[in-house]
């Protein structure tokens, strides 16, 4: 069955007919040749697809494009400025070396921007003193849909504070296995010290 | 090189050269070629057929109600497939008869136009076979166990000298143990993909004109022409084996990989894979046919570490040093090819003793075929020789590192010749200054903090240095000050585009930021395949050989387009000399005494590998070599159903790899060297030293913190729980 939807991707209007079997990560990379957002599992376990779908970090392997009818696309194609300036986190990628291959990295990027928000607006995760003190470890966090995500009910209300234990714990649904997280978690210490967001 | 009072590039923290590209998004793998424009029209899409018995015939198979779904191309069995000019290759003989070898072998693809409509239909292909009795199943004492001719990818299988059972009986202290490694998946994060298209007389190859004449040699256009964008590790290693299969001679059969999502070794030769991309672009003539293998399906189809049963006897004086060093290693490989992991090849030269004896035997089962993962023997060879180092210093009251000191031989034990630079003492050395060794409490399970038991571990490493001859470069200066340099390499993100600018750029004598480097491509010049950690001696030199002929052609001034070629002769002194890097690896665990949970909060390694050429991304090939280690150490086990024949943790919910969460404070340190008897760089190669040690270091962590030593990888909680 084919439906006929309209996703905005990086900035740009795409209308398209497909297939309803069709998953945002395969309408974005085989109708579309919007080709940043990787493949890596297919199956929601590396996060390699991850894009900011309307502003949230989200795995596009595991969700139908047909559901996303006007959803806003962002991947780490659209992140550079007007002035092609790359993101502050690309940049801080590049100068702390948090890649090798690179196939992970569009994701490790877009997932990282996410990140950065969710713990803005104090979503908390796994390694949040807080839920831990509450009681509430009802499973990693930090990936879309997890506890404190913007319908979840236990949001702390000032930001989180981002230290090492945050960011990795709340990076671990990107896998890298070149094994650039110890430059991963630099670029994002730098980062996340200077309070810029997305 | 020749050093001039200009600022070398060799030795900067270059960035990355490809980064920009790779945090963007905008390099392009495999699935994603070819690039926008070319004439092919829309992609046909693959969906293989895989065998679900380990052994037998494929009896029947029944296509009808797939042919019948609209969107199919094409169903191709081994009736209906193409015949193959050679299938000496039983891995890459692929639909060439109904045998099965193992589960997950190809038996058929669906082609579609869309993947979702070839996977349904796939789904509705039905097989009959005739099954037969498998056995997947490795032990000690196999009955099928043989000697291979020799062990990858040329050492002897078996050594053998003095007379190791008299000393062992002999010995004052002594280790007799047996150490076991799991089955292990390379699983780089791109999985292996090949877009393929079978040109018609009258289609056009895309970039024919753009590279038109940058090969020297090339024949004029053959008629028949196949194109493969493939994730590998030697673009021409894949075309020099898969030509002759089809019939084709080299420049029919174009090869093109200018990025590549990780390989660690599971991308250094061609796989059942590709052949059977280029099996269907043929039924599809002029189309662009795409075959993307699922992260699921690369757990039977693109290689995998043997496990190992690996019995290490020690035995030494009273003062630690070693009289008997025996390495015994029981591996497996697949019924259709043989792959011979040289697990014990690293103990023949790590220490010396008179009587010293290693053997490798394999199994030929019904399972998959194994292949190169990251340091392939040395990296489950080195975690059993130096666990059993640890446990022969315990034995003898000796501080770890003071032993390995005792037994440092001067000379390579296996050749006698002279090391061209060991340096392990100095890593060692360094490596417990950095390290803070001197605060580890040698009693086992005497640290305890809170709930957690600490400990402290330390082994050693080694890799080979590998050379392999016959890479061409060609440089071309393009005017104004820009260099072209262009060789069929490949950065699989070693960071090896960004070392040849470099090595180039001090070749040419010219800033490393007027010259750009091409790789990937079988219409560059040939190069040897990115293994063996041999990617920069072996290109670098071939570099440095045509910078110095196109400068003996056209000298210092040279014409905007003027070109050449060279290759580099082997080093003189690598047939003189014992050429190993060597490292020093550190550990500190935190062992939870309720759960049994490990974590590793520090691991340090301080390295000897000759020059380094870029510490930027030398320092990511390290950390990232010891990441893998950890995962090696308390993750990684393909879990092989023996009724079956299937790895049942074939996804990454199942086969766990290290995660940002497990990846702690992880530090590489490097001696500063040169090593003057490699090449013209002086460097040795960084890829796999890494993970070679890293498991063996966290094994005596954990023991040092605990008490209980674990032979038998991965560390899981359940094996310190008793
Ligand atoms: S491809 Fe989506 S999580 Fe792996
Ligand atoms: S950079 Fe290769 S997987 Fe992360």
């Amino acid at each position: 069955m084919d439906a006929r939807i309209t996703l905005h991707v990086d900035g740009d209007e795409r209308p398209l007919t497909l297939d309803t079997r069709v998953t945002l990560l395969d309408a974005l990379r085989d109708r579309l040749s919007v080709t940043a957002p990787k493949k890596g599992c297919d199956h929601g376990q590396c996060g390699a697809c991850t894009v900011l779908l309307d502003g949230r970090r989200t795995l596009s392997c595991l969700t139908f494009a047909v559901a996303q009818d006007g959803a806003e696309v962002v991947t780490a194609a659209g992140l550079a400025s007007y002035d092609g300036e790359p993101h502050p986190v690309q940049r801080a990628f590049l100068e702390n070396d948090a890649l090798q291959c690179g196939y992970c990295t569009p994701g490790q990027i877009c997932s990282a921007i996410g990140m950065l928000a969710e713990a803005a607006s104090g979503h908390p995760s796994h390694a949040t003193p807080e839920l831990a003190d509450a009681g509430g470890r009802d499973g990693p966090g930090g990936g879309p849909g997890a506890p404190g995500g913007p319908d979840g009910a236990r949001r702390t209300t000032a930001p989180v504070v981002l230290d090492d234990a945050e960011i990795r714990e709340r990076m671990s649904g990107n896998l890298c296995r070149c094994g650039a997280y110890v430059n991963i978690l630099a670029a994002l210490r730098d980062h996340g010290a200077t309070g810029v967001t997305a | 090189m020749t050093a001039g009072t200009r600022p070398l590039a060799i030795g900067a923290a270059l960035p990355r050269v490809d980064g920009p590209e790779k945090v963007t998004g905008s390099a392009r793998y495999a699935y994603e070629q070819p690039p926008p424009g070319h004439p092919y029209g829309e992609p046909v899409y693959v969906h293989p057929l895989q065998a679900d018995i380990a052994r037998g015939r494929v009896d029947a198979i029944d296509t009808e109600r797939a042919n019948a779904v609209e969107g199919v191309l094409a169903v191709l069995t081994h009736r209906s497939a193409a015949r193959l000019a050679d299938t000496g290759d039983r891995e890459l003989a692929v639909l060439q008869s109904d045998r099965v070898a193992f589960r997950g072998q190809f038996i058929g693809a669906v082609l579609a136009d869309t993947p979702e409509t070839a996977r349904h239909a796939a789904a509705l292909v039905s097989v009959d076979y005739a099954q037969e009795p498998h056995d997947t199943e490795l032990l000690a004492d196999h009955p099928g166990l043989y000697a291979p001719e020799h062990v990858n990818p040329s050492f002897e299988t078996d050594t053998d000298e003095g007379d190791v059972d008299k000393a062992m009986a002999a010995a004052m202290v002594k280790v007799d143990r047996t150490y076991t490694t799991p089955m292990e998946h390379n699983n780089p994060m791109e999985p292996h993909t090949t877009v393929a298209v079978w040109h018609t007389s009258d289609d056009e190859a895309p970039d024919d004109e753009a590279s038109a004449g940058s090969v020297a040699g090339a024949s004029p256009e053959a008629p028949v022409r196949l194109t493969l964008y493939a994730s590998t590790q030697g673009a021409h290693s894949v075309r020099k084996t898969l030509a002759p299969m089809f019939g084709l001679v080299p420049d029919q059969l174009r090869v093109v990989s200018p990025h590549v999502g990780g390989g660690f070794g599971s991308k250094g030769m061609p796989h059942a894979h590709d052949v059977l991309a280029a099996l269907c672009a043929r039924a599809v003539p002029g189309r662009i046919v795409k075959l993307a293998v699922t992260r699921q399906q690369m757990f039977s189809l693109t290689g995998h570490r043997t496990p190992t049963i690996q019995r290490v006897r020690l035995g030494a004086d009273v003062a630690g040093r070693l009289d008997a060093v025996a390495h015994e290693v029981v591996e497996r490989t697949s019924t259709v090819k043989e792959f011979a992991e040289q697990t014990a090849c690293g103990t023949r030269m790590m220490y010396a003793a008179p009587h010293r004896r290693t053997t490798h035997r394999l199994a030929a089962l019904d399972v998959p075929v194994p292949s190169w993962m990251r340091a392939p023997g040395e990296a489950p060879g080195i975690f059993a020789l130096e666990v059993a180092m640890d446990e022969l210093a315990e034995a003898a009251g000796l501080d770890p590192i003071e032993l390995r000191v005792r037994n440092d031989p001067s000379a390579d034990p296996e050749t006698g010749k002279p090391w061209s630079g060991r340096h392990l003492v100095r890593c060692l050395a360094e490596g417990a200054r950095h390290f803070g060794w001197q605060h580890r409490n040698p009693a086992p399970g005497a640290r305890r903090e809170g709930d957690e038991l600490v400990g402290l571990g330390v082994a050693a490493s080694t890799y080979p240095y590998y050379a392999p001859q016959g890479s061409r470069a060609r440089v071309r200066y393009d005017g104004e000050g820009h260099w072209n340099v262009a060789i069929g390499a490949a950065d699989i993100g070693t960071g090896s585009r960004t070392v040849l600018t470099q090595i180039a750029a001090d070749a040419l004598e010219c800033p490393a930021a007027s010259v750009t480097v091409e790789l990937g491509d079988t219409r560059l010049p040939m190069a040897t395949v990115a293994g063996g950690s041999a990617g920069t001696a072996a290109w670098g030199a071939t570099v440095v050989a045509a910078a110095h002929a196109f400068r003996a052609a056209h000298g210092e001034r040279p014409q905007p387009g003027a070109e050449a070629h060279g290759g580099a002769e082997a080093h003189p002194d690598t047939k003189r000399f014992a050429v190993h890097s060597f490292g020093a690896q550190f550990a500190e665990v935190r062992v939870d005494a309720d759960t049994g949970e490990i974590r590793v909060p520090r691991l340090l390694g301080v390295f000897s590998v000759g020059r380094i050429i870029n510490p930027v991304t030398a320092r990511s090939q390290f950390i990232g070599g010891m990441t893998m280690g950890l995962s090696m150490a308390l993750h990684e086990h393909s879990v092989l159903d023996h009724r079956t024949g299937h790895v049942v943790n074939h996804d990454f919910a199942g086969y766990h790899i290290a995660t940002h969460a497990d990846a702690l404070g992880i530090e590489a340190h490097w001696l500063d060297e040169d090593d003057p008897h490699t090449n013209p760089m002086g460097a040795r190669g960084i890829g796999e030293i890494g993970i070679v040690g890293c498991p063996a270091a966290i094994v005596n962590a954990v023991h040092n913190a605990t008490g209980l030593r674990v032979r038998d990888l991965p560390i899981t909680p359940d094996k310190l729980l008793h």
